[in-house]
């Protein structure tokens, strides 16, 4: 499975690849990072069919995560990618904006990653 | 004497007469003009008295008023601290996050590490070991990192809210337009979670250190940065869709100068008044939003670094305020 993981932290990389170390070593999962969600978007149009999963940080400078979450949901029909969002500030705005733009779940930072790795099994299944 | 007759006489008494007339008039008038005089005195010694207690009232009055003044500009302070506590509560909980995390991970490395030497020497992968050790340091390098990165913001922060004590030190000056740029977009981000900005930052590397009081640098930045974020949020609820709201900082290295300019391609200010927008209390905010002394303690600031603060502003357009300071 490959997951594309946007957030604007440089660090958020090196930390996904760590705490799915196994996960990548098994084969299970796939990491791609992109850094701001036009840089996502750029992602998307080039390899349009391999990520199956997005996770996208809200708070970006640029595009948010939000338009992003829009812009996925309105050009990259098939197969519909799975988008979940992230975002440090956990409040119910962005919340209903994310699942009415079809959000397909809403995590909140810091991440827990039992919870996270759970969902995924879930959510791919 | 015999001589004397009773014509004689009547005009003898009648000068008498108008002599002792005009004596008694006299003493009538200076009996009149003295009671005058003392009235007049007392009426002045009431008014000096007056006049006294005026001028004590309005002593009194003026000290108030420079306390107010003082209280202002401190309320000013821990307002803009206000402003920048969403903006900080985000800038340090990322870096915790961090260190939370690689700490979580290093932990499960150490316990991996522990059952891989424990078994048999030949079973035993040398090579793994060694990934094993090396991650844990690299981790090990992130958690300091994003814990002196945690440490330096609260350090700033207090800094922002000490009362001025005059100092100039040695300060990066794209360090601190970095950090102040991240503050209160983060803080805008925070309060208003419909908004979004693109904040582009363009840094001169060829500025070094430079001489200045940082605290007080910073809290110049935050203002001019904050008032490019609301120029631009304002100009996005008459804009609409197409508008890209767009906040740039940046530094350039001048002869024996440098120049930091806050870009914003918000509202712009009116040429009617471009005069009145470095004056103490002026304000184009609605009641309760502002102070109207950020720009003029902006002002005052700059100026006590020997340094300047410019004005470039097109209505509808954006503004810029350029601060030049001494290298």
């Amino acid at each position: 499975m490959k997951i594309l993981v946007v957030d604007d932290e440089q660090d958020v990389k090196t930390l996904f690849e760590q705490r799915f170390r196994k996960e990548i070593k098994n084969g299970e999962i796939i990491l791609a990072f992109a850094f701001s969600g036009e840089e996502a978007l750029e992602f998307m149009n080039a390899n349009e069919h391999e990520a199956v999963l997005i996770l996208s940080d809200i708070n970006m400078p640029g595009m948010s995560g939000l338009e992003l979450l829009k812009h996925i949901k309105e050009k990259f029909e098939k197969p519909p990618p799975i988008v979940m969002m992230i975002t440090a500030y956990g409040d119910k705005d962005n919340y209903n904006e994310a699942i009415k733009l079809g959000a397909d779940d809403f995590l909140t930072k810091p991440v827990d990653f039992i919870a996270l790795k759970e969902k995924l099994k879930t959510k791919t299944q | 004497m015999n001589n004397i007759n009773s014509s004689d006489v009547i005009v003898f008494v009648c000068a008498g007469l108008l002599i002792i007339l005009l004596l008694f008039g006299f003493i009538l008038f200076f009996i009149i003009s003295y009671r005058h005089k003392q009235k007049d005195f007392n009426l002045l010694q009431t008014q000096k008295q007056k006049i006294d207690e005026q001028k004590v009232a309005l002593e009194t009055t003026l000290k108030e008023l420079k306390e107010t003044q003082d209280q202002l500009i401190q309320n000013e302070k821990m307002a803009s601290l206000g402003e920048l506590t969403a903006g900080i509560a985000h800038e340090i909980q990322n870096p915790l996050n961090f260190v939370n995390n690689f700490s979580d991970i290093n932990i499960e490395l150490a316990d991996e590490l522990a059952l891989a030497i424990q078994k048999p020497i030949n079973e035993r992968n040398v090579q793994d070991e060694e990934s094993i050790i090396n991650i844990f340091k690299e981790n090990e390098d992130k958690i300091n990192h994003h814990g002196k990165r945690a440490a330096a913001i609260v350090k700033s922060m207090l800094q922002h809210s000490r009362n001025n004590t005059g100092t100039k030190e040695p300060t990066s000056i794209n360090a601190l337009c970095d950090e102040y740029s991240r503050l209160s977009y983060h803080g805008l981000r925070a309060k208003d979670k419909t908004f979004n900005a693109t904040l582009e930052t363009s840094f001169d590397p060829s500025i070094g250190l430079i001489n200045i009081n940082a605290q007080d640098i910073g809290r110049v930045l935050l203002n001019l940065l904050t008032n490019a974020f609301y120029a631009t949020n304002e100009k996005k609820k008459t804009v609409g869709e197409n508008y890209l709201p767009t906040v740039k900082i940046s530094t350039k290295n001048l002869e024996n100068k440098i120049e930091i300019r806050v870009e914003d391609n918000g509202t712009g200010i009116p040429e009617t008044i471009k005069n009145k927008i470095f004056q103490p209390f002026f304000t184009t905010k609605p009641t309760g939003q502002g102070t109207g002394l950020g720009l003029s303690l902006s002002f005052d600031l700059i100026k006590a670094q020997g340094g300047q603060l410019h004005l470039q502003s097109k209505e509808g357009m954006g503004t810029t305020f350029i601060i030049i300071l001494p290298s």
